[in-house]
């Protein structure tokens, strides 16, 4: 029964793998993801680490997932992104390589472990609350640290996320700032409704506009 | 099942992760083959944790979830930064910081 469903599994995971890196549109490709992640937690299920099958399911297939669609529908795809050259050949021939080197590594070993079934089972082997009460003890320190990490990539993702202002150049902006104004607008005086004395030469003093706001008469230096 | 099999699909998802981040140009595919290799190698600890008979490999591997978390939300805020920047999104064309 258990063979039946490693392998299930197994092929399972396989085949997402291997949809996520054929699939031309990566939306699909998401969705190849999603599946190889599920079918990995039965595998966790299977050597059991159930809260670490639980933690697979929720927050990977969960929500690293749906924040890859949602960033996959703001951007858009479906071009053909394949490259060209010298890694599409190689590429390949190197994970061809790399897979039978790491097979040989590991079962050409010679540990006893790898042909065996496991450790004899513990109960609660990989429960919450063995997983909860190791945290909290023998590796509390990297729990903390994996917060602190949270934390700082949740604020680097907002910061470079952000709509931005001054990357381009905004046009209304600089016109508004180009633009001659009249003299002593925008000034402290014209906010306390003084006239001003006008000098010849000066833009927007044509026909005594420089009258106060409060319509009084020019009064020197009230403020 | 032996051991064995698990480490053998782990080392396989592993390099077909490896193969993507080679052959694919996408930066989000490439997140995603990321994404797979760290798949791969959460599997071996959490088969090698069940070989000892220890928990401190699925420690290891909830550490290593948390870690792929925060990669990927740095990794999809730089997408997002690129995309807004009209910059093309191609992990060809971004060698700005090529030595």
């Amino acid at each position: 029964m258990s063979a039946v469903l490693f392998f299930i599994a197994a092929i399972g995971a396989i085949t997402g793998a291997v949809g996520v890196v054929m699939l031309r549109n990566p939306f699909y490709s998401v969705l190849a993801l999603a599946f190889h992640l599920v079918s990995l937690a039965a595998l966790f299920l299977l050597l059991r680490a159930e809260f670490v099958a639980a933690a697979q399911v929720i927050v990977y297939a969960g929500a690293v997932m749906v924040l890859y669609v949602f960033v996959v529908a703001y951007i858009g795809g479906g071009e053909q992104l394949t490259s060209g050259g010298v890694l599409r050949v190689l590429g390949p021939l190197f994970a061809l390589a790399l897979a039978i080197e790491l097979c040989i590594a590991m079962l050409g070993a010679g540990l006893s472990g790898v042909s065996s079934k496991g450790a004899p089972y513990i109960p609660g082997f990989g429960t919450p609350a063995h997983i909860g009460t190791l945290f909290l003890t023998t590796y509390l320190y990297p729990f903390e640290i994996a917060s602190i990490l949270l934390l700082a990539a949740a604020v680097g993702a907002v910061v470079l996320a952000r709509r931005r202002r001054g990357l381009e150049p905004d046009e209304d902006v600089e016109a508004r700032i180009e633009a001659p104004r009249p003299a002593w607008t925008g000034t402290m005086a014209e906010a306390g409704g003084i006239r001003v004395p006008v000098q010849e030469g000066w833009p927007g003093t044509a026909d005594g506009e420089r009258v106060g706001t409060t319509g009084q008469p020019n009064q020197e230096g009230g403020w | 099942m032996n051991i064995g099999w698990y480490l053998v699909v782990s080392a396989i998802v592993f390099c077909i992760g490896a193969g993507g981040v080679l052959v694919r140009r996408n930066p989000l595919v490439v997140l995603l083959c990321l994404e797979l290799m760290l798949n791969g190698a959460n599997l071996s600890l959490v088969a090698f944790a069940r070989m000892w008979g220890n928990q401190s490999g699925q420690i290891f591997a909830l550490i290593v979830m948390v870690v792929a978390a925060c990669e990927v939300t740095v990794g999809l805020g730089l997408v997002v930064a690129i995309y807004r920047r009209r910059l093309p999104i191609d992990v060809d064309e971004l060698n700005e910081l090529k030595g």
